[in-house]
């Protein structure tokens, strides 16, 4: 076989292989469950791709100018999308932890912040 | 403010209103001066907080129980590790055996130490003068904890859990007071003020050190004060009466 | 020159993979600590919020500190153009590397988060001395690996010199940088002086010149050669100046402190009654670091034996030990000054003096660093052309006259 053709083979078979190993993943889908209703702050398709840039945008300008307000806040993804039964987005059918352990993405986010909505601190005013 | 009657009542008001106001009017000034939440912090504050110790009490400890509450600092048992973000330093004078005590925490100095050393920038002032770590960028070097000169900063030495959902914290990051920062954004006051004063010994204020209308300005007018270690030249936002 | 020829190291292989594979398995031993005190926290070391930095600390900032020293030979060479130590320039260069690799290797290995090492890589304040120090160790890569380069390539031969002489700036400002880190952190009483930086540049001379020739000793004979007498006792008397102007610089930087009253309690502390600490000072940094090298040195009977000069060294490295340990740890111990004048207590431990013992994760990393630089050392001498055949400083002309440079 000459060499184009029996890489072009090799490719093919590595091809199917792969096609083939999606299709009978034996990773579980991530259970996606919404269970407050309403919408979200910003459309599925574009909160699937951009949450993470919402995020990080948010956090700087919290943590350095003190702007807090709640649309792209991680507190705010949290008292939404926390599961009822567990009261965190962790857990193996936690929104969050689902969805990262179903991509192959690290969610670090929780080794700090709180997991499960506690609402803000009193914090009276002066 | 010497006089029991007035003392006493204050320091029930707090209790009722959660470390409401000193005075009426004063109070009245700083509400107009509260953000809201889509407002950036502004240079034209400077938030600091005046700690008189002829107030601080033998044997109490509130403002450092408050902080612990406020901001999910765990005892764990193991003091020498543990993040202390506030503490009562007791003192004595050894030539006249005075004692005295007051709280110590960051003194969220004008010059910071701590900014100037970071290597990433995580240690930063916000522009109202509160000084922060950006736990995001903070590579846990340690570097600021060696620079500080109040020994204000604590490292997390271990693992964590059930964090405060406003007081986000974790291993390997160096944290210090934040002058309940979530706090003061919502028009609040620290934590550890309000105890002081729910507990009727207002050794504690907050407020703006840029505004000459503010409480704080005010008492800082009348009272002697100092900046701690003040020939470091640092100008930090809290200042001590009575030591 | 141009009749020395350098060449790989040729031990027979099991002598080569043998050391080798006890080095890498030291390595090993230094990761699993690493990951130990990563996946625990620091917790599971002896430091905390009092003593920040520890003995991972005092192993790192010594081989920083040595690998500018380390460079001293070829520099010699290249700078001050003595030709006799040119054939040892190329492994000068490549142990200095090594060096700095183990020491920064260990520092990253301490962070709270190493992860975000491409964080400490990409926002810079600049500031910060630390900051300024990434910088001046990635230059200090790129230059020496430069200069390494210039010396193997015939063609670039011709520009060895001026490498060598950038390589010898940088080192000097580097070695400067790695003592102010100390220096400018005026609130700790037992730093806060301007001597610390030049104080450092005469330390590295020293411990580099020692590791230097402990190093040259071993590879050689691992080489199947030995370090000839007359270099080792020359690159000895080099030595013995470089420890005796530390001994100098360690004792005007005590005297000026003691000069300010305020400064009293800490230099008690650290050179009376502070325990482990004047004990290290006195035994270990100043006997041992110091009068005992030079005893050896310059009595008759040692100072002329290889035995004598590479016993020194390794003192003069236990010493330099010592000292990163009374400076780097010994100053934290001594409580800060937060309200003076006053007697402090507190749950935070202040006014106090704060204890510390090493933990073992901390020696295994620190060890690990130093087996790390050593690995780097062995895989670069097999590697690339960096012995001497024969290694004789000897058989070039006689040092005695620094010869003026060509060109
Ligand atoms: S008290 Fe310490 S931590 Fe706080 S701002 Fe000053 S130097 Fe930084
Ligand atoms: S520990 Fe964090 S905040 Fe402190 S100097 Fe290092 S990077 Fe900056």
């Amino acid at each position: 076989m000459p060499r184009p053709l029996a890489a072009f083979a090799v490719l093919a078979v590595l091809a199917a292989s792969v096609a083939w190993a999606a299709g009978a993943s034996r990773v579980a889908k991530p259970v996606v469950a919404v269970e407050r209703p309403g919408s979200c702050v910003e459309a599925t398709d574009v909160m699937r791709r951009d949450h993470m840039r919402f995020l990080t945008h948010q956090r700087d300008r919290t943590v350095h100018e003190g702007i807090r307000t709640k649309r792209h806040s991680l507190a705010g993804c949290v008292e939404c999308h926390a599961a009822a039964k567990t009261g965190s987005v962790l857990g193996p059918e936690g929104f969050c932890q689902s969805c990262h352990a179903y991509a192959g993405v690290r969610l670090d986010c929780f080794e700090c912040h709180a997991a499960r909505p506690g609402g803000a601190s009193a914090g009276s005013a002066r | 403010m010497s006089d029991p009657g007035r003392r006493a009542f204050l320091g029930t008001a707090a209790a009722a209103l959660a470390g409401a106001a000193i005075a009426p009017g004063i109070r009245l000034v700083e509400l107009a001066a509260a953000r809201s939440p889509e407002e950036a912090a502004s240079a034209k504050v400077r938030w600091g907080l005046l700690v008189d110790a002829n107030r601080c009490a033998s044997g109490c400890t509130a403002c450092v129980t408050a902080c612990r509450t406020e901001n999910g600092l765990a005892d764990t048992g193991r003091p020498r590790t543990d993040a202390q973000w506030i503490r009562i330093v007791d003192l004595r004078d050894p030539r006249t055996g005075r004692e005295a005590r007051a709280p110590v925490m960051c003194q969220h100095c004008a010059h910071p130490p701590c900014v100037d050393v970071c290597p990433t920038g995580a240690s930063f002032k916000r522009a109202d003068g509160i000084v922060l770590v950006d736990r995001h960028t903070c590579i846990g070097c340690r570097y600021c904890m060696m620079a500080c000169p109040y020994k204000a900063r604590s490292f997390v030495h271990e693992n964590l859990a059930d964090q405060k959902p406003d007081v986000p914290r974790g291993k390997g990051c160096v944290e210090s007071c934040t002058l309940c920062v979530h706090r003061v954004d919502r028009g609040g006051t620290p934590a550890c003020v309000e105890a002081c004063a729910a507990a009727g010994h207002g050794a504690m204020l907050f407020g703006d050190l840029n505004d000459p209308e503010s409480a704080i300005a005010k008492r800082l007018r009348e009272l002697p004060a100092r900046a701690l270690r003040a020939d470091l030249a640092l100008d930090p936002g809290v200042r001590y009466a009575g030591v | 020159m141009a009749t020395v020829v350098h060449r790989e190291l040729s031990a027979a292989a099991w002598r080569f993979y043998g050391p080798l594979a006890v080095l890498a398995a030291f390595v090993a031993a230094g990761f699993a600590a690493f990951l130990y005190m990563e996946t625990n926290g620091h917790v599971v070391t002896g430091m905390d919020n009092q003593i920040v930095w520890g003995t991972p600390h005092v192993f790192a900032v010594f081989l920083i500190v040595a690998a500018s020293g380390a460079l001293n030979v070829a520099s010699v060479a290249s700078v001050f153009g003595r030709t006799a130590y040119k054939p040892l320039a190329r492994f000068s260069a490549l142990l200095a590397l090594a060096l700095l690799a183990g020491g920064l290797a260990i520092l990253v290995a301490d962070l709270g988060r190493p992860e975000r090492l491409v964080v400490a890589m990409t926002h810079f304040n600049f500031k910060s001395i630390f900051a300024l120090n990434i910088f001046l160790y990635n230059g200090f890569f790129l230059i020496v690996g430069v200069y390494l380069w210039f010396m193997m390539e015939r063609r670039m031969n011709r520009y060895g010199d001026r490498a060598g002489l950038a390589a010898f700036l940088w080192r000097l400002v580097l070695t400067t940088g790695t003592g102010s880190i100390f220096g400018f952190l005026v609130a700790r009483e037992a730093f806060d002086s301007a001597l610390l930086g030049p104080a450092f540049v005469v330390y590295s001379l020293a411990y580099g010149t020692a590791v230097f020739l402990i190093a040259a000793a071993l590879v050689l004979r691992w080489d199947a050669q030995a370090l000839d007498a007359e270099t080792t006792v020359r690159l000895g008397r080099l030595l013995a100046i470089f420890v005796a102007l530390s001994l100098y610089v360690t004792a005007v930087f005590h005297l000026t402190k003691l000069y300010m009253t305020r400064y009293h309690g800490v230099e008690a502390f650290l050179l009376v009654d502070g325990g482990v600490y004047p004990l290290l000072f006195w035994f270990g940094q100043v006997l041992v670091g110091g009068v005992a090298p030079l005893v050896l040195i310059y009595s008759p009977r040692t100072g002329k034996t290889r035995a004598g000069v590479l016993a020194a060294a390794v003192l003069v490295v236990a010493g330099g030990l010592a000292q990163m340990y009374v400076t780097i740890i010994g100053a934290q111990a001594w409580p800060l000054a937060i309200f003076p004048g006053w007697q402090e207590s507190s749950s935070f431990f202040d006014g106090e003096i704060h204890r510390y013992a090493p933990s073992v994760p901390e020696v295994v990393l620190g060890v690990g660093g130093v087996a790390l630089a050593a690995a780097l050392v062995a895989v670069g001498l097999k590697a690339l052309r960096l012995i001497p055949d024969p290694c004789t400083a000897s058989s070039s002309p006689p040092p005695t006259s620094p010869p003026a440079r060509q060109r």
